[in-house]
């Protein structure tokens, strides 16, 4: 077979709509090899892994990608993302944690932390020690969680039975929607009346119930619009189980998409603390920053 | 700090709750280890270092079943978990 020939009977390449902006940040004003102390955090979640950089306590640098085919490659391929643009090496960093569903499996780990007590130590540098509730939206999980004004957990609750209210429901909607991603939450706006959530709180009947949305006549935006709304509703029935106290603050991939942040706020009857930081990196910079602590304990004793 | 393992499914909210403020020095001397027929709880060492129960991960999606035989239903009058923790530590939501 010819390539002209082998071109037309190929399959058109699959469209990935579900696919989220990975991305690399460090800040340019500053070199790390000023730093004292360089301590690592990385987060292999489900879905996303996250390596970030901190240099004497303060945030230099991240990578964000897909979660690979296992936690060990993940957790190397992050981290290498952003060592390479910093013409930094794994020596020059001098304690790392691992957090999230694959902390065991960081090889390059001094120590394991819960993605819970790293999603909050992480969200009191992002919105301040003013954050005493956080809502993580992450993945394949969903955490709600109290912490005090130093970011140490206080209360908190994990639903990880079901992919409702996570990231992974709203990247198999945006595949069925055959809308990249990132515009689900602004086109959640773009309908002429708020329609009600979809009912079901399984995300394998709720896309079930969202082709039937749309064999009734519903435009795409107003399916998308229903299923924000349900995301919504479904977080905040997690939320008030422990309460939701001032100082709101949302991590993980979902806190981008404003068609469910406003909605969330909007039943909750508060805002979100505002940050400038890639919420995504939440569980790996609270990480990194629990190592920067350990390292200044060990440096007292 | 409370932590709270379990879930809400279609068919309600099934979460137990540990004060580990009461768990870290147990007056109990860990005795709901013993009481839960279903083995549920384990001592670990938390993020914080103290050394506190919690609810073994593999069991934390399957609360509704798991602690079926121990509700009035089993035959029961409380839960020999709670009965079992007198720092009052332990709370189950249904």
């Amino acid at each position: 077979m010819n390539a002209e020939v082998a071109a037309a009977t190929a399959a058109p390449e699959k469209k990935e709509f579900w696919r989220w902006q990975e991305n690399t940040w460090y800040d340019e004003t500053k070199n790390w090899k000023d730093a004292k102390i360089i301590t690592c955090g990385i987060d292999v979640g489900s879905v996303s892994s996250q390596a970030v950089l901190v240099c004497d306590g303060e945030l230099y640098g991240y990578n964000s990608m897909r979660t690979g085919n296992n936690s060990p490659d993940s957790a190397k391929n992050a981290l290498q993302g952003i060592m390479d643009k910093i013409g930094m090496k794994l020596e020059d960093i001098n304690y790392v944690v691992g957090t999230g569903y694959g902390r065991v499996n960081v090889p390059f780990a001094h120590k394991a932390i819960t993605e819970i007590a790293c999603h909050a130590r992480g969200a009191n540098y992002m919105g301040g020690n003013k954050v005493r509730t956080i809502l993580d939206m992450g993945g394949q999980d969903c955490k709600a969680i109290h912490c005090d004004d130093k970011g140490k957990v206080t209360n908190f609750l994990m639903n990880d039975k079901c992919a409702a209210g996570t990231g992974r429901g709203m990247e198999v909607i945006s595949d069925l929607m055959q809308i990249p991603i990132a515009e689900l939450g602004p086109r959640s706006f773009d309908v002429e009346t708020e329609p009600e959530a979809v009912s079901s709180i399984c995300v394998v009947f709720a896309k079930s119930e969202a082709l039937g949305l749309l064999k009734a006549g519903y435009t795409k935006n107003m399916v998308i619009a229903a299923y924000c709304q349900a995301m919504a509703e479904r977080v905040v029935s997690l939320l008030e189980r422990i309460g939701v106290e001032e100082g709101f603050f949302i991590t993980g991939g979902i806190a981008k998409n404003p068609g469910v942040v406003k909605r969330i706020e909007r039943l909750l009857g508060i805002k979100q603390l505002e940050t400038k930081i890639d919420s995504q990196i939440a569980g790996a910079l609270g990480a990194a920053l629990f190592g920067y602590t350990l390292m200044q304990k060990q440096a007292a004793k | 700090m409370i932590a709270n393992y379990g879930y809400k499914d279609g068919s309600g909210e099934y979460y137990i709750s540990i004060d580990t403020d009461k768990c870290i020095d147990c007056a109990a001397e860990r005795a709901c280890l013993k009481a839960c027929p279903q083995q549920m709880f384990e001592i670990i060492t938390d993020d914080y270092d103290d050394e506190v129960a919690w609810v073994r991960k593999e069991k934390t999606r399957a609360l509704a079943y798991d602690c079926a035989e121990c509700k009035p239903a089993g035959g029961y009058t409380s839960l020999p978990c709670t009965t079992a923790c007198t720092p009052g530590a332990i709370k189950h939501s249904w």
